[in-house]
């Protein structure tokens, strides 16, 4: 086994465990704003006070990102584009994969400067009316829904990727329910990101 | 009926030379495909300003979709020549020579980057000698099914063409040359070489970098797999990486 076959499969994961189960559980929590400021606030400062809360960030969630990102950069620059010439829905998805991840990885560095560390370094006190006084500005709360869209999107259909890579869907008919599931996934994460964001509004 | 028909190809005559395009019309007669068009040219080298000019060169062979040889891309696809029929083309027909290889003269290219892939990837069957060794073993139904549907691969490269993780950006080896890996992988004596095929596979290059667009099925003219193979070979190759490193 070469180093590059263990470095893709490696890339396939990540964006699977953790990265993808971490985006769940951000959506999950940013729900709280839809049951109100209070609750908003108290869960964040509980989830900003739990013990090791660095070694989480840092092992769950900036390497991955990191990793993710600068071997997701060579992959996009290894593929040539040819969907005017094959435009077969597959194809269509295999090069949108590669649009939203651009689009992603701009929309989360955006995103992480501006809040994670909008203090410099480290920032703790993240409240809902922070949040809410930048969404209440059109063009933030724009740019967010796009990053929304082109995140969720990118992981619904690196989920189909990812269980076709692994050998976990072989046949046709596997992966077409395969498919279908992650549209289903792509559906939720969607209604719950876009209802978090309004909550804000 | 006297109808014209208008052909647009893209030409190269060595290759070092540049490209250019030139344009011919040549009479219609019914049922023609693109060799026929080709040969039109070859018997009358005029391009459509009236001017001589050299034939155009392809590459031709069994005449019925078996040998692969007359692939290039017409109307931006790749394709057989010899099963591509005029009547069902729209006009001007555009030709080219396949992109992912280097072209020799006009229509023809080297496709000697797939032959060396299957040699990377050690398409074959190991027979030790030559001498009677009996009858072979037996292979179900079942396996032979499969195994004919990958056996009918011609190296055309279509699949190559349409695959947009196989450029000169990349070492990728493209699907055709996986799906012989499965073909040789299901044979009972294939099968003693099973894990060196698998380990061919994990190299640079090899079976990781395939992206799923799922064009290289789309594309095939001989309708192989490619697909459920490159999928059991990701299983395959998955479950030797983690088996080979618990046992290092
Ligand atoms: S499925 Fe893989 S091999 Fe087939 S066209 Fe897509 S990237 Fe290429
Ligand atoms: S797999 Fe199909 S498209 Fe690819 S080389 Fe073989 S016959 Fe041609
Ligand atoms: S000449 Fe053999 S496939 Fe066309």
């Amino acid at each position: 086994m070469s180093h590059s076959y263990f470095w893709r499969k490696l890339h396939s994961l990540s964006g699977i465990l953790p990265l993808g189960i971490f985006l769940m559980v951000h959506m999950f929590i940013n729900s709280m704003a839809t049951l109100g400021q209070e609750n908003f606030n108290r869960g964040v400062s509980l989830l900003h006070n739990i013990p090791y809360l660095w070694f989480f960030e840092l092992v769950v969630i900036f390497i991955p990102i990191l990793y993710h990102a600068f071997y997701g950069i060579w992959v996009v620059y290894l593929t040539r584009n040819n969907i005017e010439n094959y435009r077969y829905f597959r194809n269509w998805l295999f090069y949108l994969q590669r649009v939203s991840a651009v689009i992603t990885l701009l929309f989360v560095t955006w995103h992480v400067i501006g809040l994670r560390f909008s203090e410099g370094v480290i920032s703790n006190n993240i409240t809902f009316e922070f949040v809410s006084a930048a969404l209440n500005q059109p063009v933030i709360l724009v740019l967010y829904l796009i990053g929304l869209l082109a995140s969720f999107g990118h992981f619904a259909n690196g989920l189909w990727s990812f269980l076709v890579s692994w050998g976990i869907t072989v046949g046709e008919q596997a992966q077409r329910t395969a498919a279908y599931g992650s549209f289903v996934v792509f559906i939720i994460l969607t209604a719950v990101g876009i209802n978090a964001l309004l909550a804000f509004i | 009926m006297a109808k014209d028909i208008r052909l647009v190809i893209k030409r190269q005559a060595n290759p070092k030379s540049a490209d250019y395009v030139e344009e011919f019309v040549i009479p219609y007669f019914p049922k023609m495909n693109v060799v026929a068009a080709l040969m039109e040219i070859q018997k009358n080298p005029l391009n459509a300003k009236g001017d001589v000019t050299t034939p155009v060169a392809w590459d031709c062979n069994c005449l019925e979709e078996v040998c692969g040889a007359c692939t290039m891309v017409i109307n931006g696809q790749a394709r057989q020549a010899c099963s591509a029929l005029v009547d069902q083309l729209t006009q001007p027909i555009h030709l080219a020579p396949l992109t992912k290889f280097p072209v020799v003269r006009d229509l023809v290219v080297d496709r000697k980057v797939m032959f060396d892939n299957l040699r990377k990837v050690k398409a074959w069957i190991e027979v030790d000698g030559t001498h009677d060794m009996g009858p072979g073993p037996r292979v179900s139904p079942k396996v032979q099914e499969q195994a004919y549907r990958l056996s009918k691969c011609m190296t055309c490269g279509c699949c190559m063409e349409a695959c947009p993780n196989v450029n000169p950006k990349s070492n990728f080896i493209g699907p055709a040359p996986i799906a012989q890996v499965d073909l040789m992988n299901s044979h009972p004596t294939g099968a003693l070489q099973r894990e060196r095929r698998l380990e061919a596979l994990m190299t640079e290059g090899g079976i990781a970098d395939c992206g799923n667009a799922q064009n290289c099925i789309k594309v095939c003219p001989k309708e192989v797999p490619l697909t459920r193979s490159i999928a059991r070979l990701n299983r395959a190759t998955t479950f030797h990486g983690i088996k080979s490193w618990f046992n290092k």
